[in-house]
């Protein structure tokens, strides 16, 4: 990563060695990543841990202390206006004016970039049409980050940020979100999303960076994380037999743990058919044989000692 | 253009959704000019020592016009961009390119155009109660409003930057408007003040805009001096503004 001078035209962001303090507070510690056209690219961490900041640099919000930053070939800090236009943004605690109308923020939005119309289409789409006249304050928090979504879709971005995009929505809007999130990456949309929340990223993000303390800690897929960092998968079952040593044969078996009458295995690799097959051998065949495979959460864990939340 | 002038015209739509500005710019003055036109409206010209030697309603008229431009600016303004501020509106409009700027210029203009109602309503109700003589020179009259207005929307603004809340803003700005109210020219007459009380008078932005008004209405000649303080006000509200704005963002 550290040989990207030459600009590539695929890559929609590029950052590299990007800092931001205030005052004495460090809250970005020199970051580098690049984000490629139509990927979904997510920022994972605890909050406090400089996503927000480091988005908001890539907007052109904050001005960063160091580092080169590129988001569509421009420096968000220069060509702020230029870049505006070309991105869509879904801020973290930020409001609309308390008796602004639903459609009037979504037409005042829109009229912000020229050539730029269907923001009715959009507020039907994010299940905001019968609330077209209902004043902002008067809308619920999910209400709310649908609308803020919509606005940040309104002049047909490039690329979309979305900080904290399903905080306050329930979890049948979430999955709705979700939808429509995949749907921007099929129509060749770059997503930027920011999240905490790991089944969000593990269900979105085709890569993902993982942040903590202000520094990139890890960046993959979420299949390549949790391979790398955290490939222990567990088995659990009931069973009634008392000797079930043999299950310490297998060599991808790491360890058996008895609580009660359940059996929990953890081992690496092939260990689910392997124990499986031994189960059968044996005669013994639970019919809840469970298998956890590792999780962001357990990735997390791993490469920096302390869960997200919390 | 597009954007500002819709911005504008949201931004009126809020203002006439808000009650409290709505009052403070349209009822409160004419309260004031019912309340002391009640108590003074039938004296003539002579009959007392103050009121700069006019009748009472022909020096009250203008000075409740200016009163109405004082209030947009320093209590209607720096509470609504200021909470704009604090609750992150400026953040979410910058994020969509619609900078503070516009959003700064869509208020100074909705300022602008309220100012103007509120003081035709004020001047239609001093000529119908009170039979208030007209302008003496309208153009003159017109320019003294307009910079007056600009002078106290760009105070305003001023304001809304500097100020870190609404509750802040609220505070301040009432001291403002209440100083201003009762040592400004607005209220009792300078010839019945004390002599600090009058040089306090002459530290408030609104004792200058009534005089300036004031003479243009009532035919005593341009006030160079007052125009000149009242276009001073604006060209360093504005340009400290624009010096906080920029280090803000």
């Amino acid at each position: 990563m550290t040989d990207s001078s030459i600009p590539i035209p695929s890559k929609v962001i590029r950052v590299e060695d990007l800092r931001k303090s205030y005052r004495d507070v460090v809250a970005v510690d020199g970051v580098s990543f690049e984000v490629s056209s139509g990927e979904i690219f997510g920022l994972l961490g605890p909050n406090g841990a400089g996503k927000t900041t480091i988005v908001e640099c890539l907007q052109g919000l904050r001005h960063p202390t160091s580092g080169t930053i590129r988001v569509l070939g421009l420096d968000p800090f220069k060509n702020p206006g230029a870049l505006r236009r070309r991105i869509g943004s879904q801020l973290q605690d930020s409001e609309l004016p308390q008796r602004i109308k639903v459609w009037e923020a979504l037409d005042l939005f829109s009229s912000i970039t020229r050539g730029v119309n269907g923001w009715k289409r959009l507020m039907k789409q994010w299940d905001l049409a019968g609330k077209a006249n209902a004043s902002f304050s008067s809308l619920s928090g999910g209400q709310r980050q649908r609308l803020f979504i919509a606005l940040a879709l309104v002049n047909h971005p490039e690329v979309v940020f979305l900080d904290e995009m399903t905080t306050g929505l329930d979890p049948v809007a979430r999955h709705v979100a979700w939808d429509l999130i995949k749907e921007m990456r099929a129509s060749g949309t770059t997503v930027v999303l920011v999240t905490h929340f790991m089944d969000e990223a593990e269900e979105l993000c085709d890569r993902l960076a993982i942040v903590d303390n202000g520094k990139i800690v890890a960046l993959d897929s979420p299949g390549g994380l949790t391979t790398k960092f955290a490939n222990n998968v567990r088995v659990a079952f009931s069973c009634s037999a008392n000797d079930i040593s043999w299950l310490r044969d297998i060599a991808q078996v790491k360890k058996v743990t008895r609580m009660g009458t359940t059996i929990e295995v953890e081992g690496t690799g092939a260990v689910v058919p392997l124990v499986a097959a031994a189960l059968v051998n044996h005669g013994i065949v639970p019919d809840d044989l469970r298998v956890k495979r590792p999780s962001l959460e357990d990735v997390f864990l791993t490469i920096t000692g302390h869960r997200i939340e919390g | 253009m597009r954007t500002l002038a819709k911005l504008t015209l949201v931004e009126m739509k809020l203002f006439i959704r808000e009650p409290v500005t709505m009052f403070f710019t349209f009822v409160l003055p004419l309260l004031f000019l019912f309340v002391m036109g009640g108590v003074f409206g039938t004296l003539s010209r002579g009959d007392f020592g103050g009121f700069r030697g006019l009748p009472a309603m022909d020096f009250y008229t203008p000075a409740y016009i200016a009163l109405v431009l004082a209030s947009v600016g320093v209590v209607g303004l720096p509470v609504h961009l200021t909470s704009y501020k604090e609750r992150g509106v400026l953040r979410r409009f910058r994020a969509s390119s619609l900078s503070s700027w516009r959003v700064f210029g869509a208020q100074g203009l909705v300022s602008l155009a309220t100012a103007s109602v509120g003081g035709i309503l004020i001047l239609v109700a001093a000529v119908l109660s009170f039979h208030v003589s007209l302008p003496d020179n309208p153009l003159l009259v017109f320019v003294a409003f307009l910079v007056s207005a600009l002078g106290f929307a760009s105070l305003g603004i001023l304001l809304g930057a500097i100020l870190p809340n609404s509750r802040a803003a609220q505070g301040v700005g009432l001291v403002l408007f209440f100083i201003m109210l009762i040592l400004g020219g607005a209220g009792p007459p300078r010839e019945v003040m004390t002599h600090a009380m009058r040089v306090a008078g002459d530290f408030t932005p609104l004792q200058h805009s009534v005089i300036l008004l004031q003479d243009a209405w009532l035919g005593l000649g341009w006030n160079w001096t007052e125009f000149g303080i009242m276009a001073g006000i604006l060209v360093v509200s504005l340009t400290t503004a624009t010096f906080v704005i920029r280090r803000n963002s």
